[in-house]
């Protein structure tokens, strides 16, 4: 317990707390009227409410396109399921900035569309909204269809038997069960574009910005850290608010529900209503999340003789001090150790909090986990450079400050996916192991590791996948002669030019491929689907 | 003694779950704790293997007090209620897993493992999934797990409680001549009687936490130390009755009473088989309400006018039907002064 919670403290808390220090505080006085000045300012009354607006109406249309697909993945049993489960899951796990320019590749100037019909979104909040579900279609399917997978049908039954209209039957029976996983599902949703940043960044052109695109935009372009330091303090209290109705929801959802094996609740559709319900969700799932990566390979390509691709072995010696290439290996390697220490650190964590005789203090612990989730991870990434620049603990120079700030960000994945496995390790098949004579040192090795293990490489693979398109903090952090493949397409896409635009493509089509397969490795591990993610 | 508790007592949170309870069990002892669930009989056991902290009291094994020795130290063996077989391992990995855990050689895990699902009747089913396992196989490995590291003491939580009826019956009886053959000491809870009067060489009745009362499962049919042992035993007839020489005052009027009985107010058992049905006129007027049919017997239920209801055991040709009017008389031989 004690390690987790030194490593928040030095690594999340003190970067934090010190970057809104060093905006709030002049020679020594807290400056809090400088939070009422910067929210009377007009531009970033405009900020809030669009961030505000564009993560409900993004909440809104993911519920809408994402919920039939989470019927029919509970519900319908056809031939190709698995495969479906793990690639609507791909996009979860995808780095924003991929997603950016797989969306630019589609909609944007000399797009897909643009090509075929002449029609541009990128300079609209089409853009935006439509890669946001793109992202967060997983987290519905998979919170809700999970649940709905495992409510007993005979509960409907039960209901028809006793005069109920199918129809009446499914709201007063199944909608209220399902109702707590749609409320997390939809605040996850609603978190996640909420602080939405690469994609904004990317998609969003000057017109539009969120509360973390402008805090970027604050601290690294007009250097007004002062403001940067009071936006971020809100974004905090806003994902705490969100967080904190987020866990309340789900301490709902473990409520006294009868659960069944997902495995006797699908069945074959029947007639046509439900095949084409089948297929409607077929055609979302590929027009709306196989589209825009199919351009994107499409696009990268477009130079005869995989041009784009040589070019990235190029040194240039322009945007870079390296060959692009090379954020192949920096990003790897810096996934590799950041997985390391999340899987450590959310590892102590999960065990922590699923000891009997946790306390209060321990279990609040769990929500605070979450955390680094919503928080502004630029501020995160400037905190680090600022905080962690002084001895006892100079790390500017360290390359272990990205895989630490990726790591943060791998937490929350490590204890979300450990933690109701560990939960759900009888207790009583620990004690049978002690009486039949094991220390406890043997029995978490005999009976927890055994369960957990399947669960450990899946909450690894996660860890990965989210450390590798981790690019709010790393872009602050990463240095220029190591960048990361998130930070080589953000800088190529920030320069003119066919070839860097084409070479974008071509290294966000690599980092999609290496996300893809941990994903799909990770797929083939995972047994059950109750978790979250 | 091999094993002894000493005003052994827990509390969760301010109700004494065990309160003060004192008991001993002998080697080569089956004694079957017996108790309507929430009367502290898992506690009990869970105590004894160290899983659950005494607040006051001690537990000793050999006379030897077990205050600090952590479970798996104690040296003895508990079959959970539901089993809780290990899933990822097979039948023989369950079954060798006290062995190992005791650091015995591969050689002597396989010949135990093989001894002891020959001795269960699972002969050759070690390499077997503990999923594929029907209810009555778990049971029979799980009881072979508990015993492959030889504990002094074997404790059993509802040991045959979620099998169906048959089988229960069947195995009980597997079970008593299994720890007879093997001398083991046993000490199992249940809540149904039928198992303890079966199985154990002395029967605990528990209530709240305490023993109510503690004798062979003979004694204890006979002579229910209360009204609530009574009860629970299945006994329906049970009155408070001011006891005189020959007869009782009771709501169902006089009651002739055992000549050695004690004198007072007291509470009286009246057995199914002493509530004798006589033509309608003599005796208790009463009405049948319900019979219900018990393969050597028909339970006859009857209720007099302004008294509680009698429950009469009569044969099969003889019972009344539901509506009929009858006599009761009673039968001293059958009637219990109880306290």
């Amino acid at each position: 317990m004690a390690v987790p919670v030194a490593f928040f403290a030095v690594f999340f808390a003190y970067p934090v707390a010190a970057i809104v220090a060093r905006g709030l505080e002049v020679d020594g006085v807290w400056q809090f009227g400088r939070i009422g000045e910067v929210l009377a300012q007009s531009d970033v009354r405009h900020v809030l409410w669009f961030t505000t607006w564009q993560a409900i109406v993004s909440t809104v249309l993911t519920l809408l396109i994402a919920l039939p697909g989470a019927y029919v993945f509970a519900r319908f049993d056809f031939r190709g399921k698995q495969v479906l489960r793990a690639v609507v899951t791909v996009p979860f796990v995808l780095p924003t900035v991929v997603v950016g320019t797989a969306f630019l590749a589609l909609v944007g100037r000399g797009g897909l569309l643009d090509e075929l019909w002449g029609l541009r979104l990128d300079t609209t909040v089409w853009a935006i909204l439509l890669a946001h579900v793109f992202f967060n279609y997983a987290v519905v399917v998979r919170t809700v269809g999970g649940l709905w997978a495992q409510l007993d049908p005979r509960q409907e039954e039960a209901a028809r038997m006793l005069g109920a209209s199918p129809l009446r039957a499914w709201r007063k029976v199944t909608l209220p069960a399902l109702a707590p996983a749609v409320a997390a599902a939809a605040l996850m949703v609603f978190l996640f574009t909420f602080t939405s940043f690469g994609v904004v960044q990317i998609l969003g052109g000057p017109t539009f910005s969120t509360l973390e695109v402008e805090i970027y935009r604050q601290t690294s372009e007009i250097f007004d850290l002062s403001t940067a330091a009071v936006l971020t303090l809100i974004q905090f209290v806003a994902v705490g608010a969100i967080l904190a109705l987020h866990a309340w929801t789900v301490r709902r959802r473990e409520t006294a529900l009868r659960l069944v094996d997902p495995s006797v609740t699908a069945r074959r559709p029947r007639g046509t209503g439900q095949w084409a319900l089948l297929g409607g969700v077929l055609v979302t799932v590929v027009v709306l999340l196989l589209l825009p990566l199919a351009v994107l390979v499409e696009r990268s390509l477009d130079a005869p003789g995989f041009g784009y691709y040589r070019a990235l072995t190029r040194d240039d010696g322009g945007v870079f001090l390296v060959a692009p290439i090379e954020a192949i290996g920096n990003s790897l390697s810096y996934a590799v150790a950041a997985t390391l220490i999340a899987v450590v650190i959310g590892g102590l964590a999960s065990v922590a909090l699923t000891r009997r005789d946790a306390g209060r203090f321990v279990r609040g612990f769990d929500a605070l986990l979450m955390l680094p989730l919503g928080v502004s991870a630029v501020t995160v990434g400037f905190g680090f450079l600022i905080a962690l620049d002084e001895p006892p603990l100079d790390l500017r120079s360290s390359w272990i400050l990205v895989p630490l700030a990726q790591a943060l960000v791998g937490v929350p994945f490590v204890v979300r996916t450990m933690l109701p496995v560990l939960r759900a390790v009888d207790v009583r098949l620990r004690e049978a192991a002690s009486v039949l004579g094991a220390s406890p040192w043997r029995v978490w090795r005999e009976v927890d590791l055994p369960m957990v293990r399947r669960a450990l490489l899946i909450a690894a693979g996660f860890a990965f996948a989210v450390s590798l398109g981790e690019f709010g903090a790393t872009v602050f952090i990463a240095r220029p002669d190591n960048p990361t493949l998130p930070v080589a397409v953000a800088r190529l896409l920030g320069r003119p030019g066919e070839l860097n635009y084409g070479q974008a493509m071509a290294l966000s089509t690599i980092l999609m491929v290496v996300c893809a397969v941990a994903l799909l490795v990770l797929e083939r591990l995972r047994t059950d689907r109750t978790g979250e993610f | 003694m091999l094993l002894a508790l000493e005003g052994a007592t827990v509390r969760f949170g301010g109700r004494a779950v065990l309160d003060a309870v004192d008991l001993e069990v002998a080697e080569h002892e089956v004694v079957c704790v017996l108790g309507p669930s929430g009367s502290g009989k898992s506690t009990l056991l869970r105590a004894v293997a160290g899983l659950q902290p005494l607040d006051s009291g001690r537990v000793s094994l050999d006379g030897r007090d077990q205050a600090g020795v952590p479970a798996h130290r104690r040296g003895v063996g508990l079959m959970f209620q539901d089993h809780q077989l290990f899933p990822q391992r097979d039948v023989g990995g369950n079954v060798a897993f006290g062995l190992r855990m005791h650091g015995a050689s591969k050689r002597q895990q396989a010949e135990r493992v093989q001894e002891l699902l020959d001795l269960v009747g699972l002969p050759g089913a070690s390499r077997r999934a503990v999923a594929a396992l029907s209810g009555g196989e778990q049971q029979r490995v799980a009881l072979a797990r508990a015993l492959a590291p030889s504990p002094r003491l074997l404790m059993l939580d509802e040991p045959l409680g979620q099998l169906d009826r048959s089988l229960r019956e069947r195995l009980v009886v597997e079970l008593k001549e299994l720890f007879g053959r093997l001398g083991t000491t046993v000490l199992a809870v249940t809540h149904d009687q039928g198992e303890a009067f079966a199985l154990a060489d002395r029967v605990v009745v528990m209530r709240d936490g305490r023993i109510a009362q503690s004798g062979t499962p003979l004694e204890v049919w006979q002579r229910p130390a209360d009204a609530f042992v009574a009860r629970f035993l299945g006994f329906e007839n049970v009155v408070e009755a001011t006891v005189g020489a020959e007869a009782a005052d009771t709501p169902w009027g006089k009651v002739p009473v055992p000549e050695d009985a004690p004198q007072g107010t007291r509470t009286l058992l009246v057995r199914p088989a002493g509530v004798r049905l006589v033509p309608a006129g003599t005796g208790l007027r009463c009405t049948v309400t319900a019979r219900t049919f018990k393969g050597t017997h028909v339970a006859v239920h009857l209720q007099p006018e302004d008294a509680p209801r009698l429950e009469a055991a009569c044969a099969l040709r003889a019972a009344p039907e539901t509506g009929d009017e009858v006599g009761v008389e009673f039968d001293a031989g059958e009637i219990v002064v109880l306290d």
